[in-house]
């Protein structure tokens, strides 16, 4: 095994992790009852994916490691999720639009990983596939609905626009591990799925009124390679807590 | 579960132990939904027995999918369906997760949509309606499970559990939960 398997593995199950937490941090907060719902849905079956593919990256580290040492027990520069999911929770617009980037890149992503020579990544992706699609469709409702509501959400929409854009670029900028996962035949070319991702989401903003922004302008990177915000941090210490202070705890 | 049987010999056997393993399955409730067994559910895929020479009744694998990825109640059906095994007497009990085939509504028994329909909750459709991620597709024609009226409503696509989405009734106005096809 190279230890690329082993940094792809933890990069998704990085992702998922982070962005499951901050969509549980709405628990409780969401604006209507059934909307609390619907997101705190989300941020579980993100936990059922990061618990699968930390399952995964525990066998491939072996020395005892396991799900919970992988989540619990590293810190912050050797996570590997990308910027966009560690971003603090704003209003609903800039939550519902994160979402509706990213679960469009997962839907893209996992409809490719589904085919992985890697059995195990293919059998997580092709379950979680069918939970990503309601993601991205309740996602994408969200960002029509607001784009083309009022003044008031059209001009939430467009601050979160301003404010997230510049993060969407690392989700096709792959790191190391990512080329070599493509050149040993398990994991997606991000460059294939980079165009259904951009026509995705013109489509959505087209119904939404909502301007595009150009695509090729500067973007934010460094989370694929550990390099994060000073949010993941807090995020971990929030996390974390638990199992540092009482090693080992169970409940 | 005590497995009623006067021949004691052909508990040996692995067909029959195998019946009596699932005939124990059947028995588990899904904690959040506990008319259904995990058998009714389709969670159970596979019981594999290894029958012992002597004495005890054998060792068992047995194959599980998760419904989704995420569901809570996995650890807890895992436990129970543990624990039902062995106060019949298997202690050797193995349990290992199968992803792929991902679970699908139709796995469930005809048998567990009956039960589900009486118990409140409207069971899956037959056919996959809106499975794909388009915005604002037209809802399912969902059957109110109180009054039979298909005159009802989605209220959100998410529910109490991950597997379930909320619907009222417009004409007997009942909120309920529909098992939605996955």
């Amino acid at each position: 095994m190279t230890p690329s398997l082993l940094h792809y593995t933890l990069h998704l199950a990085d992702n998922a992790l982070i962005i499951g937490h901050r969509n549980s941090e709405w628990c409780g907060h969401g604006p209507i009852l059934e909307q609390d719902i619907a997101i705190s849905n989300i941020a579980l079956d993100y936990i059922g994916q990061a618990r699968n593919f930390y399952q995964y990256a525990a066998e491939l580290t072996g020395n005892g490691a396991t799900e919970d040492s992988l989540a619990y027990l590293r810190d912050a520069i050797d996570f590997k999720n990308c910027l966009l999911t560690e971003l603090p929770n704003d209003d609903w617009a800039q939550t519902t639009l994160r979402q509706f980037f990213f679960s469009a890149y997962q839907y893209f992503l996992y409809q490719q990983l589904q085919n992985s020579s890697n059995q195990q990544l293919a059998a997580i992706a092709e379950k979680a596939l069918k939970e990503v699609t309601y993601h991205l469709r309740w996602s994408s409702e969200w960002v029509i609905r607001l784009g083309d509501g009022t003044e008031e959400s059209k001009q939430r929409m467009l601050r979160a626009i301003d404010e997230l854009w510049s993060f969407t670029g690392e989700l096709f900028t792959p790191a190391g591990y990512e080329q070599q996962a493509v050149t040993e035949g398990y994991g997606v070319d991000l460059s294939q799925i980079r165009e259904n991702w951009y026509k995705k989401v013109t489509a959505v903003f087209e119904e939404a009124t909502l301007p595009l922004p150009k695509e090729n302008v500067w973007m934010q990177t460094g989370g694929k390679t550990g390099v994060h915000t000073e949010h993941l941090g807090f995020i971990l210490a929030d996390m974390q807590f638990l199992q540092r202070a009482y090693p080992g705890a169970e409940w | 579960m005590e497995i009623k049987n006067n021949d004691t010999t052909t508990h040996t056997t692995t067909e029959a132990l195998e019946k009596a393993v699932w005939a124990i399955l059947e028995t588990v409730p899904d904690p959040e939904v506990p008319v259904l067994s995990v058998v009714d559910l389709g969670v159970v895929r596979k019981v594999e027995v290894t029958p012992a020479t002597t004495g005890s009744k054998g060792s068992l694998l047995i194959s599980y999918t998760p419904t989704y990825t995420g569901c809570p109640a996995m650890d807890v059906m895992k436990m129970t369906m543990q624990m039902a095994l062995q106060e019949a007497g298997f202690t050797a009990v193995q349990f290992i997760q199968v992803l792929s085939p991902a679970w699908t509504t139709d796995w469930m028994s005809e048998s567990g949509k009956e039960k589900l329909k009486a118990y409140g909750i409207a069971p899956p459709q037959y056919k996959q309606a809106v499975c794909t991620p388009d915005s604002f597709q037209q809802e399912e024609a969902i059957p109110c499970p109180r009054c039979n009226s298909y005159h009802t409503r989605l209220v959100s696509q998410f529910g109490s559990t991950a597997c379930k989405a909320l619907y009222q009734c417009n004409d007997c106005k009942e909120p309920f939960d529909y098992f939605k096809c996955h």
